[in-house]
């Protein structure tokens, strides 16, 4: 008798099977790129700042287009499941429910990171930024702030399709949820653009919100899969 | 059954009424912020309610994962759509006082705004419940409604911090500090008066959800029975 592979080995053939097919289709991440860049144009005509002001909101900009993109890329995570039934096959299958949900967050994580490497120069360019504190740091909040919003993402996308009206659904219960994260990820964002204040708590608060949500995700997800 | 509920239900009216003459009539005029004030024997009791009624409908969210019971979850049904009311009531009551005293309507300080995002966490609650369809609705919602609850701690941290780095645009708040024996009085006697005008709630739209389900089996039973007879 062959022992059952490790929940790791699920998790990262599940991974591979979503990146083959995103690298097939490119359905997410271009969706993803051209409405973060429209959300980009559309922002830089309704504020014209100066390279000073552009210091103190780029954070915010930046980090509110990457939550609408974001939204965009997650509704599509599950729907692909839906499709031929993928979802109930998962669903009889002995593997463990987290491994699928940690390799739809995986998946994720590494689009809207993607999405980010790509998006930041744009925003460099557009806003003439320049940071004043340690940038290495922004390094670390982008990680942080990303696990924040695809870990909750995945999860709440994984509701949303159980509902009517899955696309509206999705921000719908996303957002008020992840208040903090996005607190904590503009404020620390733009506390080392301009050097006026240091970032950890921010980042302390994003580490604790990745490891409560993480956790409760894992292990509330078995239910959801299941839910009839 | 009907008649406890009834003795209750007239108990909670006279109640209402008695806070109504403590915090109008009896109380004291506070000094510096005259009758406007008042309004805080209303504003209070309604927060705490509804912190409590959300405390509720998180245990009923865990309580229905672990046992699958549907009293749970009409209790987790009942105690976020009633626990939303009250907050809604804090939320309204405070913009009226906060006019005349600080100026402005709102501010964006700690608990105002920690106050608004549990608002809005359980309103997506409800709406989810809303949207969602047929018998995966529990699961669901309690899945949310657990998520929602953890994060309230988060939410009053991340804020506390943001405004303490923010400059305050106003005075300080009204009530904390001391607070007179006599208003105490009238506070405690909203309190109660609301605590049970909540648990009023709270009893009709469980029994409610509980023969909304009822009925529902029913239904589909019957639609089962057709079927077999065809």
């Amino acid at each position: 008798m062959t022992s059952a592979p490790s929940l790791w080995a699920i998790t990262r053939r599940s991974l591979v099977k979503d990146l083959r097919l995103e690298w097939r289709s490119k359905d997410a991440i271009n969706s993803m790129l051209f409405f973060a860049l429209l959300v980009v144009v559309i922002f830089s005509f309704g504020f014209d700042p100066t390279a000073e002001e552009s210091r103190k909101i780029a954070g915010g900009l930046l980090w509110v287009a990457i939550l609408f993109a974001t939204v965009v890329a997650l509704n599509q995570t599950w729907m692909r499941e839906l499709r031929n039934q993928v979802l109930d096959a998962y669903r009889l299958s002995p593997a463990p429910p987290q491994a699928l949900f940690l390799a739809k967050t995986l998946g994720n994580f590494m689009f809207v990171s993607i999405l980010e490497v790509l998006m930041v120069p744009l925003f460099v360019v557009f806003y003439n930024l320049r940071s004043v504190g340690p940038v290495w740091q922004l390094l670390v909040v982008a990680l942080l702030a990303t696990w924040a919003l695809v870990v909750n993402g995945t999860f709440f996308a994984a509701l949303s399709i159980r509902t009517r009206s899955r696309e509206i659904m999705l921000p719908l219960i996303l957002f008020p949820i992840s208040i903090p994260a996005l607190l904590a990820m503009v404020d620390a964002t733009t506390s080392i653009l301009t050097g006026d204040n240091p970032a950890t708590f921010w980042i302390r608060l994003l580490a604790v919100y990745d490891l409560v949500f993480t956790t409760v995700g894992l292990i509330l997800f078995e239910p959801v899969l299941n839910a009839e | 059954m009907k008649s406890l509920f009834k003795a209750f239900a007239v108990l909670t009216v006279l109640l209402l009424g008695y806070g109504f003459c403590q915090a109008m009539f009896i109380a004291p005029r506070e000094a510096t912020m005259g009758d406007v004030q008042r309004i805080f024997y209303y504003h209070l009791p309604s927060a705490w309610v509804a912190f409590l009624l959300f405390f509720v409908n998180f245990l009923a969210s865990v309580w229905y994962l672990i046992r699958r019971s549907t009293g749970a979850d009409a209790l987790a049904l009942a105690s976020a759509e009633v626990g939303v009311s009250f907050c809604t009531i804090v939320l309204l009551t405070g913009p009226i006082w906060a006019r005349p005293i600080w100026g402005i309507w709102w501010t964006w300080d700690a608990r105002l705004t920690s106050t608004l995002v549990l608002w809005l966490i359980y309103v997506s609650y409800l709406v989810l419940r809303h949207y969602a369809t047929g018998g995966q609705i529990p699961v669901l919602a309690s899945t949310l409604g657990i998520f929602g609850f953890i994060d309230v701690p988060i939410v009053y941290m991340a804020i506390r911090w943001f405004r303490t780095q923010h400059p305050q645009p106003v005075i300080g708040g009204g009530e904390g500090s001391g607070l007179a024996p006599a208003m105490w009085v009238a506070v405690l006697w909203n309190l109660a008066a609301f605590a049970m005008l909540a648990l009023m709630f709270v009893w009709v739209r469980y029994r409610q959800a509980i023969e909304e389900h009822a009925l529902e089996e029913a239904h589909a039973q019957a639609s089962l029975e057709a079927e077999e007879a065809q």
